[in-house]
């Protein structure tokens, strides 16, 4: 049973590793659709907000990895 | 030229990206044969080479019945969520923010590991042996099933993906079984930074795909992609260079 939900966490691991990361993309992934499907005509728009979104998401998230934890805001 | 664009960036993704897994697999086949011999070693890496092969024959119909927009939306959106993960640890480790993955170290915790198992109850050593040559070759094998179904789904191209990640792990089990040692020279995080850029440019295309976007030069906005991610992460390993100089003292 360990070793499973040790796989099983593994294998979530493999998409998931900093939460806020995923999330973020998804983010941008969700902004993009929600473009392409209040306006079909202008998808030129949803791929740019997927692009722009996305290497802005990764841009951010490694700056803030470095940033010393003192400036990072303290968990809930 | 726009296929062969698409297949050669698919084929190079697929077997770097194997190459990386095959080592990773290979330290730990590695040590559990070192600590309690090959028979383990090899039953568990051959249980988890079947189950991945029954994952890719019952996996592969089913993608088939998939509508090709919600397939390249699903898997654009995986191949996004993973390619940059691969790609955001490359940039912190190419910049020192996190250690660079250790080969030899991982080789010697695996092997103390199971020398303090084998001290604490060894007449069940074999199996919790086994069971962790399994646990690797199935983990770091799903991760290649998965990038070689990715990249090539829907498109035509699963056999020679599936040939060029299948030749890389070939060429790595025979490197490591020939030196007999984990393969701690492959510039493992390189190979990760370029697999990170190829992965995510393909998750990208795809996921745009998915929700209708047409792509500026088709199939050959890959290639822009790619170049737009290696440029933001040189950038970041740049600025996150500087920033660790101007905070070190």
């Amino acid at each position: 049973m360990k070793t499973l939900i040790g796989i099983a966490a593994s294998l979530a691991g493999l998409f998931v590793e900093d939460g806020a990361f995923a999330l973020a993309i998804l983010m941008v992934v969700a902004a993009s659709g929600i473009w392409a499907v209040l306006s079909p005509n202008a998808t030129s728009v949803s791929g740019a907000i997927l692009l722009v979104g996305c290497l802005a998401v990764l841009l951010l998230n490694v700056i803030r990895a470095r940033r010393p934890p003192a400036l990072r805001r303290p968990p809930k | 030229m726009i296929v062969s664009v698409h297949l050669g960036s698919a084929v190079t993704a697929a077997f770097l990206a194997s190459l990386v897994e095959a080592v990773e697999a290979l330290t730990i086949v590695l040590a559990v044969g070192t600590v309690r011999g090959w028979r383990p070693a090899g039953l568990g890496a051959l249980a988890g080479l079947a189950l991945l092969a029954l994952i890719v024959v019952a996996l592969g119909p089913l993608l088939d019945r998939v509508p090709i927009s919600l397939l390249q939306l699903a898997v654009g959106i995986l191949l996004l969520l993973f390619g940059m993960r691969w790609l955001r640890k490359a940039i912190l480790r190419t910049a020192g923010v996190i250690a660079l993955h250790d080969e030899a170290s991982a080789f010697a915790n695996e092997t103390a590991e199971l020398r303090e198992e084998e001290r604490r109850r060894a007449p069940y050593l074999d199996w919790v042996a086994g069971i962790a040559s399994f646990k690797a070759v199935l983990l770091e094998g799903l991760e290649v099933v998965f990038i070689v179904i990715a990249v090539s789904a829907g498109r035509g191209m699963l056999i020679p993906v599936s040939i060029a990640a299948l030749v890389a792990c070939l060429l790595i089990a025979l490197v490591g079984l020939a030196l007999y040692r984990p393969l701690a020279r492959v510039p493992e995080n390189v190979l990760k930074f370029t697999v990170g850029v190829m992965l995510s440019s393909f998750g990208l295309f795809w996921t745009g795909e998915g929700l209708g976007v047409a792509w500026p030069g088709a199939d050959l906005a890959i290639v822009a992609f790619m170049g737009l991610f290696l440029a933001t992460a040189v950038a970041s390993v740049t600025l996150l260079g500087r920033r660790g100089a101007a905070v070190s003292p």
